[in-house]
């Protein structure tokens, strides 16, 4: 199910600004990757640059390559909607389609990739809100709308939403910074859970977080504003935070800055 | 404003406040609610006068009428024998607000979808600035464009729409200009296109954008896109934009009396000439009315009125029904 | 435990979906050509058949666009890929569905307007002008429409204005909120019913002549829920913080609406009314009903029958003439540059003193 990422010379912009510049790196397959670094080093953007999310915004583009296995994402004759099915995204904010029930916002991937019998797309959206810890939640109420739920619920919901098309790549864009600190160890929990059939690359403010849920954390910095975000180093995350190779790494941990 | 020139003066004494509630201490402040407050009843006056006059006159009208009024086929209000009915009316009405809305609607939609996700970046906000222009074009204009121009062009088509789709007897055609309750729905659907367009785009720009990337980042095409996250969210504002577009089709006078040429049937053949709307009625035959005939005339503006109030009535009733559930994340 | 043994289940459960990320797609220029392709079989088909409208050859063209588009993208590039491009194809139909009649239009009113419009037909009344012949002018339409719009403006602007400011400012108990119900009712009330009760109450119970105060009656009533409508927008857009600034630090607040209220939020209240005024201008129905219409020079708006423009435009197409067809073109494009004129200036103010929200 999971598939190793490999990056190498990435670089998005917006119009003619230059948001990350030359990235490379490998991001292992059934393990957590961590981007960390102050803001608007341009490591939501990278991630976006993951799913060909980052070519939405108005003026998005994008130079390099990203190979899924041995595919290349940007390579000619791709299609970026088949790329977005198999590598699924979370946002910062939970985004559950507001006029749908929680059955239909599970169900929402699996509607567009295919026709189900009822009996399977009930299966499947068991399955994935058992997978998101959800379901014993909201077993009761599958048809009541999905924004009905909290904050934290709202968020396993779309976890929920994106595994259930069983995707080979989980992107997370700070997925608690909405959340308060209950919820956010719950999905700290199912982020540990769920690495056993993803990859997943999750974008995090909290530092201590990335301690606690990643297996290889990756540093992102800038030389200053208005420069292009860059990869300072990946590691180990355990090397991150105890012995870093960059003075930069060792400095932003610390707390000497950003 | 800035704010810290104010932090240190002490809050509001309580009279003080009492000003805010609506029980004026200072002369100033008595006279200018009492200005204000005047002309918010006197609004309320305005419409309760317009609803008691018209209701007196028409029942002025109506009990002078030898004919049942809802159901009579003729229009005549003078001499000594008057009959009238608003049956040719009420259809014609309605029929011709229908066309317009059939044609309009969905044509709207995919005009404002045009501009708000699919036009290339740069042309969209002009062409937005340019169709909220178009629908202040006063509807007089429709009206001679509709006769001068959109008339004669019809009939090819309408004797080519009665050779293949004649035989429903709705679609058949007779030939002659085409001055029919169809033409009506056409220039009415271009003529309130601008708004209902305005206002759905509009909706359509608010959608936020996390949930459109949730549908993207699920692998949606640009269609699923809009059909999970733009047509949800947009619903009640495509609603209420329709019912707008529906009050001024209903209510349209001079394109409608300058396009249609009318007649007191009611003519299930809807290309050929004939029928006519409460507006377009009162309109031609106000100047031929005596006293009485005007009061006729009114009591079909009272009918008119009160369906204009329904329609209105049940958008909002369709929208604060919507609101409830796509309203709650948004 | 029991929930990991379930999940293994999933992924061994093997996925449902192919997993290429390489779908066959149509190339970027397949629509254009095959844009032109459809124009070609619709005027090609249409010639063949001999139809005679260009509208049947457009629909053709169209409707062969559509769908080939459509069975092209299902065959190659699979259902869903057709589904889009079906959208798409409607979605830029619907654009020029929609282009060609208002274009044609804006283009009609421009082209046979300008055939006799000049210094002459602005500065002159019809007269004693015979309706089939040429010559004559809209003078007397635009002193009158010009004398209606003002009348109504006077009556519905400062009336609008204080409801909006009593709606927002004032308003909390059982009358705001059925104030606020009657605007809404009166937006939809269709202007020949405006002109109706004018009729029956000015003309028809207390016995008035026709006269353009009646009709700036009937435009009042027509225009006051606009204001009410675009003055309370513009009200509820300024901050709190103001208000509460201005009260704080003791200005009565029937001040505080006037010096501070008002004045920030004075460019949007000013873009409402004007585009009020331009909505009424081309009101027609009322003033048939009230004004009349006549062919010489009345000043005097609270005696006797005027002239508007837009009466002007429609009695001139009922006189059935070429010259009377003319005239109606030549004054409805001054009628149509006047509200275009109202519309832009309006909008310009709107961008200009747009009020700074400090956002």
């Amino acid at each position: 199910m999971a598939k190793r990422i490999d990056v190498s010379g990435l670089s998005a912009y917006y119009g003619s600004h230059k948001a990350i510049d030359d990235i490379s790196m490998t991001v292992e397959p059934r393990s957590v990757t961590a981007f960390i670094g102050p803001s608007g080093c341009g490591k939501s953007t990278f991630l976006r640059t993951l799913n060909r999310m980052h070519e939405v915004t108005p003026s998005g583009r994008v130079e390099g390559k990203v190979m899924l296995d041995d595919e290349n994402l940007y390579g000619s004759g791709v299609d970026p909607v088949a790329v977005r099915r198999t590598i699924g995204m979370v946002f910062q904010r939970p985004n559950p389609f507001p006029t749908m029930s929680i059955f239909d916002n599970v169900a929402a991937g699996l509607r567009l990739n295919g026709s189900y019998k009822k009996s399977e797309l009930k299966d499947i959206v068991e399955r994935s809100l058992k997978g998101a810890n959800l379901w014993n939640e909201v077993k009761d109420r599958l048809n009541k709308p999905g924004s009905g739920l909290s904050g934290g619920q709202q968020q396993r919901l779309c976890i929920a939403r994106a595994i259930a098309v069983e995707p080979q790549v989980l992107l997370m864009d700070e997925p608690c910074s909405a959340l308060d600190p209950i919820s956010t160890l719950a999905i700290e929990d199912l982020i540990g859970e769920l690495k056993e059939r993803f990859t997943i690359v999750i974008v995090t403010h909290n530092m201590q977080q990335a301690a606690r849920v990643s297996d290889r954390t990756a540093f992102f910095n800038l030389a200053a504003v208005g420069q292009p975000g860059k990869l300072i180093e990946i590691d180990e995350t355990e090397r991150i935070f105890s012995n870093p190779s960059v003075q930069a790494t060792e400095d932003y941990i610390s707390g000497r800055f950003g | 404003m800035n704010t810290s020139s104010t932090t240190d003066i002490p809050p509001l004494p309580p009279h003080d406040r009492s000003a805010v509630s609506g029980k004026a201490v200072r002369p100033g402040d008595r006279i200018f609610l009492g200005l204000s407050r005047g002309s918010g009843i006197a609004l309320l006056a305005i419409m309760a006068a317009i609803a008691v006059f018209l209701t007196y006159r028409s029942v002025l009208a109506i009990s002078g009428d030898k004919a049942n009024f809802f159901t009579t086929l003729d229009w005549n209000a003078t001499g000594t024998d008057p009959k009238f009915g608003i049956a040719v009316l009420a259809f014609g009405t309605l029929v011709s607000s229908l066309i317009a809305m059939l044609i309009a609607v969905p044509v709207a939609v995919g005009i404002a979808l045009f501009i708000s996700h699919y036009a290339p970046r740069k042309l969209s906000s002009p062409l937005g600035y340019v169709i909220d222009l178009l629908a202040a074009v006063p509807s007089i204009i429709y009206g001679l464009w509709g006769a001068l121009f959109l008339v004669p062009h019809l009939s090819g088509l309408y004797s080519w729409l009665d050779d293949y789709l004649g035989w429903t007897g709705i679609f058949s055609y007779s030939g002659g200009a085409a001055r029919s309750l169809f033409t009506v729905g056409i220039l009415l659907a271009i003529m309130i296109l601008p708004i209902v367009t305005s206002v759905s785009r509009e909706v359509f720009l608010q959608v936020p954008k996390m949930h459109e990337e949730a549908a993207l980042a699920l692998g949606a095409t640009r269609w699923e896109v809009i059909r999970m996250s733009v047509l949800p969210f947009g619903r009640s504002g495509i609603i209420s934009a329709s019912m707008l577009g529906l009050g001024r089709a209903l209510g349209e006078t001079m394109a409608v009396a300058t396009v249609l040429s009318p007649s007191f049937l009611i003519n299930t053949s809807l290309l050929d000439p004939g029928g006519g709307t409460f507006a377009q009625n009162i309109a031609s035959k106000f100047s031929e009315a005596d006293q009485f005939g005007q009061d006729a005339l009114i009591a079909s503006g009272l009918v008119l009125f009160v369906i204009t109030l329904l329609v209105n009535g049940a958008a909002r009733l369709i929208i604060a029904r919507r609101k409830e559930y796509s309203g709650a994340a948004a | 435990m029991s929930l990991m043994t379930d999940r293994r289940a999933v992924s061994d459960g093997g996925s449902p979906l192919p997993v290429s990320l390489k779908q066959p797609r149509l190339p970027r220029w397949t629509p254009p050509v095959f844009a032109l392709v459809a124009a070609g079989a619709g005027y090609g088909i249409g010639q063949a058949a001999g139809l005679d409208s260009t509208v049947q050859c457009a629909l053709i063209a169209g409707a062969v666009f559509v769908l080939g588009t459509f069975a092209l993208a299902a065959g190659v590039e699979g259902a869903r890929q057709a589904k889009d491009r079906l959208a798409t194809s409607l979605v830029w139909l619907a654009f020029l569905i929609a282009v060609v009649p208002l274009a044609s239009l804006l283009w009609e009113t421009v082209a046979r307007g300008t055939k006799v419009l000049d210094g002459y037909f602005l500065s002159h009344s019809m007269g004693t002008t015979p309706d089939a012949l040429p010559g004559g002018g809209i003078y007397h339409a635009i002193i009158g429409t010009l004398e209606q719009v003002g009348l109504a403006t006077l009556i519905a602007a400062p009336l609008g204005l204080l409801t909006a400011i009593y709606l927002v400012e004032y308003g909390r108990g059982k009358l705001a909120r059925v104030v606020t119900f009657f605007v809404d009712v009166m937006t939809g009330i269709p202007s020949i019913v405006a002109g109706l009760f004018i009729l029956s109450v000015w003309i028809l119970i207390l016995g008035f002549g026709p006269s353009g105060f009646a009709g700036a009656m009937a435009l009042a009533i027509l225009m006051m829920p606009v204001v009410v409508r675009s003055t309370e927008e513009m009200l509820k857009l300024v901050p709190n913080e103001l208000r509460e600034a201005s009260l704080a630090l003791g200005v009565p607040k029937w001040r505080t609406i006037l010096k501070v209220v008002l004045p920030t939020s004075i460019g949007g209240i000013t873009t409402g009314v004007m585009l009020a005024i331009a909505r009424i201008t081309g009101e027609t129905a009322p003033v048939l009903l009230l004004v009349w219409g006549a062919k010489t020079i009345n000043n005097n708006p609270f005696q006797d029958a005027q002239q508007s423009l837009p009466l002007y435009v429609f009695q001139q197409w009922q006189q059935g003439s070429d010259a009377s067809y003319d005239r109606a073109w030549a004054a409805a494009l001054v009628l149509i540059a006047f509200v275009m004129i109202l519309n832009l200036v309006a909008r310009g103010i709107a961008r200009w003193k747009a009020p700074k929200t400090g956002r």
